[in-house]
């Protein structure tokens, strides 16, 4: 089998599973997504596996272990997003704003790129 | 040095109009997988997302067969067809999601994400089918090389330690989820 059929497949999924993670607006959607995506990365893990003939095999331990732990993630994943449903009542990621820079328009520039350094040297 | 050999050899034996039986199924399947991908990220029925979603991870895990990673199929099966889609839907039953179409599914930013998304897609298929379209994949080799008994073998003489600590991972998971998820009536009475 050409190794571009599996390479190409995983490309596109993964590319799928982006647009839903932008562009969905409930965030068990978002998880599928990121579900997706996860699986792109498998199957690019397994055709290289099988393509490279490793001894130890470090492409199929790897996937499972992937596999592991998008299982941890989902578990977590939903439970903060529940924990989020009952304390704001809706889990739209579009609504979850608290973060957000209220007044954009309030400072001068200079004051933004000021904050703006601050930031990333906090980072 | 000869492997890499025989293997451009071999691609060059083996054209893209004359594809062999795998490669057709692999094609077929795969395009069954990447159209139910594509409907679970833009359906407007949560639950139908949720549904298609098995469609794909399944027609993964026949991708991973024909990938001869038997062990990993059926892992693929038991793992995601069977406990992470049940969780989805739990999680979408208790968030009270709309039965039926919900007009508000995508957020307001979709052509953005479409951009992005087809400009990554574009650029990852092109690197990808410039960098691999002579490389051959060898699947009828005499090793076996995902069978349960291979794949046993290198988890446990090789990968034992990350497999112990993948283990605790999981736990911490398992006790993460239960803490958050649990109700907190102590702490409100007070």
């Amino acid at each position: 089998m050409h190794l571009v059929y599996p390479a190409v497949l995983a490309a596109l999924l993964f590319c799928t599973g982006l647009y839903g993670v932008l562009a969905r607006r409930n965030a068990i959607l978002v998880l599928m997504s990121v579900e997706l995506m996860l699986n792109a990365v498998n199957l690019n893990l397994v055709a290289f596996d099988v393509w490279l003939r490793d001894e130890l095999h470090a492409g199929q331990a790897l996937t499972l272990f992937t596999i592991a732990i998008a299982a941890a993630e989902i578990g977590i994943g939903l439970a903060i997003v529940l924990q989020v449903h009952r304390n704001r009542g809706t889990a739209d990621v579009d609504r979850l704003r608290d973060l957000r820079d209220d007044a954009p328009d309030a400072g001068s520039d200079t004051e933004r790129a000021d904050r703006e350094e601050k930031a990333e040297a906090a980072a | 040095m000869t492997g890499t050999g025989t293997t451009v050899l071999a691609a060059q034996a083996h054209g893209f109009l004359s594809p062999t039986g795998v490669e057709v199924v692999f094609l077929l399947v795969g395009l069954v997988t990447l159209g139910a991908a594509v409907v679970t990220v833009t359906t407007k029925q949560l639950v139908h997302a949720a549904l298609w979603l098995v469609v794909a991870l399944g027609g993964l895990a026949v991708e991973y067969l024909l990938l001869t990673a038997e062990f990993i199929a059926w892992v693929q099966v038991l793992i995601y067809v069977g406990s992470v889609v049940v969780l989805l839907l739990f999680g979408l039953m208790l968030t009270k999601a709309p039965i039926g179409r919900s007009p508000d599914a995508d957020s307001g930013n979709r052509w953005a994400a479409l951009g992005v998304a087809v400009a990554a897609a574009a650029a990852l298929v092109w690197v990808v089918a410039d960098a691999f379209r002579t490389t051959w994949i060898g699947l009828d080799g005499d090793a076996p090389q995902g069978t349960t008994k291979v794949s046993g073998e290198i988890l446990f003489r090789h990968w034992v330690l990350p497999f112990e600590a993948l283990s605790v991972l999981l736990l911490a998971a398992l006790v993460g989820a239960i803490v958050l998820s649990r109700k907190r009536g102590k702490e409100e009475k007070r």
